[in-house]
């Protein structure tokens, strides 16, 4: 497995520019439900699509440790390395 | 000092800018007194209700009604404790017996209430070391219990077998037991589970199958037993889970199965153990509701040609409501500003619908959710529809005449 840390978060950030909503300024230290102003439920929608992408599942108790975009990354590439 | 109240202050603030948009507050709406199962009397005024979950009408079911006048007469009015520390009565288990005999299955649990049967059913039975699937849609009750139990949740897109099956496939997991959760009829949107798909997905993972039939109960397949009768998938559904609290019109809730160890769950189901039985009046009624269900299954399909009514009468008016008839209907606008001042003007001209607003939707868009019940009559849901059309022209809301 090549992911890294810091090519997922990129990656994570590519997919929230795809969102108009989403301010343009934002980086790996970003919290996504405080400034992406992201709900539960948008943060549960947003995880499956970078899911697709990465051909990953993060089970959902993960997430409630989860609050930057870098924290996202490393849960995703630990999985990843697991799998 | 922090206040523990500081979190609500978001919520205050949405509910206070609902509340100036339409002049009432909608999630306190109160039912003055039923009529009828159709008609209650809502700030003074006859309202028709298409807002219950009451679909085959029998909150109000005579038989019903006597059996539990005459089970309070004569057993009293509670249990005052739980099944497992305080005693089960004979009511409880000839329930249990009548529910599992209903779905030709082994066993029944019979639970407080469906929220109870949900969050009791998934706690015991995935642990730690197991993985749930749920629908992304799940109701509430399957996402709690999916936490109490501290299984690992995994999460599919709605109604999609192949979603499911690729997130199967993905997880290299062979020494877990893994439970999909799908529900038969979705609460909010009236969609319907493909259940054979899921069946033969379970069947080739060898995952277990549970399905909550809460709005399906009652109202699909030829005997009332939900969507996994209706798509031919029983054989392949290891739980099926639900309600009392809407086709049969009391409270309650259970779980059927023929897995021998259901018995076992019992003393491992946190939900079933500690809290209070229910009383014999709501045992006895129940029991002669599926009596009446059984009895009348010309309440389904009056209830069918009641939904797909109501259905065809949104498409002709331009409304964008659900594709599949079921007897959810909602009605999708397109932003929170339409909704309100809608549901106001609905209720206004008598009546009673659901407001759904984001992010308790699916997808992001404000939904008025109508439910139908058997006992609505074709002349009630002819004024219904011409109450929609006159509230839509006054708040503006843009109808697309349907090509038809
Ligand atoms: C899908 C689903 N499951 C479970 C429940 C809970 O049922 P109860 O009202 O009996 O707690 C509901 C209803 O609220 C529901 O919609």
């Amino acid at each position: 497995m090549s992911e890294t840390v810091e090519s997922v978060s990129a990656l994570i950030i590519q997919k929230l520019l795809a969102n108009p909503k989403v301010p343009r300024d934002i980086d790996g230290n970003c919290k996504i439900m405080e400034d992406l102003a992201f709900d539960s439920l948008a943060v549960m929608n947003f995880v499956m699509e970078v899911e697709d992408s990465l051909d990953v599942s993060v089970p959902l108790d993960k997430l409630a440790d989860i609050r930057t975009i870098n924290d996202l990354a490393a849960c995703i590439v630990d999985l990843k390395n697991k799998g | 000092m922090t206040s523990l109240f500081s979190k609500f202050e978001g919520l205050a603030g949405a509910l206070g800018s609902i509340v100036t948009a339409g002049g009432r507050n909608p999630f306190a709406v109160v039912i003055e007194k039923p009529l009828s199962s159709t008609v209650g009397i809502i700030e003074g005024r006859e309202t028709l209700l298409f807002g219950t979950n009451n679909y085959l009408g029998l909150s109000q079911s005579k038989r019903a009604i006597e059996a539990a006048q005459a089970a309070a007469a004569t057993y009293g009015v509670g249990t005052t404790g739980s099944r497992i520390a305080n005693g089960t009565q004979s009511l409880h288990r000839r329930l249990e017996r009548q529910i599992a005999d209903f779905f030709k299955r082994r066993d029944a649990m019979v639970f407080s209430t469906g929220y109870q049967a949900n969050l009791g059913m998934i706690s015991a039975l995935a642990g730690k070391d197991d993985y749930l699937f749920l629908d992304a849609d799940s109701h509430a009750s399957i996402y709690d219990g999916s936490r109490l139990g501290n299984a690992q949740i995994i999460r599919f897109r709605h109604n999609s077998p192949d979603d499911l099956y690729k997130r199967l496939k993905r997880l290299d997991a062979p020494n877990s037991a893994k439970l999909i959760v799908v529900e038969g009829i979705y609460s909010m949107t009236g969609n319907v589970a493909p259940m054979a798909e899921f069946a033969a997905i379970k069947r080739e993972t060898g995952a277990y199958l549970m399905v909550d039939e809460a709005h399906s109960f009652g109202v699909l397949g030829e005997n009332g037993r939900g969507a996994a009768e209706a798509e031919g998938a029983e054989a392949d559904v290891d739980f099926i889970v639900g309600t009392f609290s809407k086709s049969l019109g009391t409270v309650g809730g259970y779980c059927v199965s023929d897995h021998p160890e259901l018995e076992l769950v019992r003393l491992n189901c946190r939900p079933y153990m500690f809290t209070a039985s229910l009383p014999p009046e709501v045992i006895a009624a129940t029991g002669a509701a599926l009596e009446d269900m059984v009895a009348h299954p010309e309440l389904r399909q009056q209830l069918m040609a009641n939904a797909a009514q109501l259905h065809k009468g949104f498409m002709d008016l331009g409304l964008n409501a659900s594709t599949r008839v079921s007897p959810v209907i909602a009605v999708t606008l397109e932003t929170v500003e339409q909704a309100i001042p809608m549901w106001n003007r609905l209720l206004e001209l008598g009546v009673y619908v659901n407001l759904s607003l984001p992010p308790a939707t699916p997808d992001s868009r404000p939904l008025l959710r109508c439910s139908v019940m058997a006992t609505h009559t074709p002349a009630q849901i002819e004024q219904t529809l011409a109450i929609f059309h006159q509230a839509a022209v006054d708040c503006g809301i843009p109808m697309q005449a349907n090509a038809a």
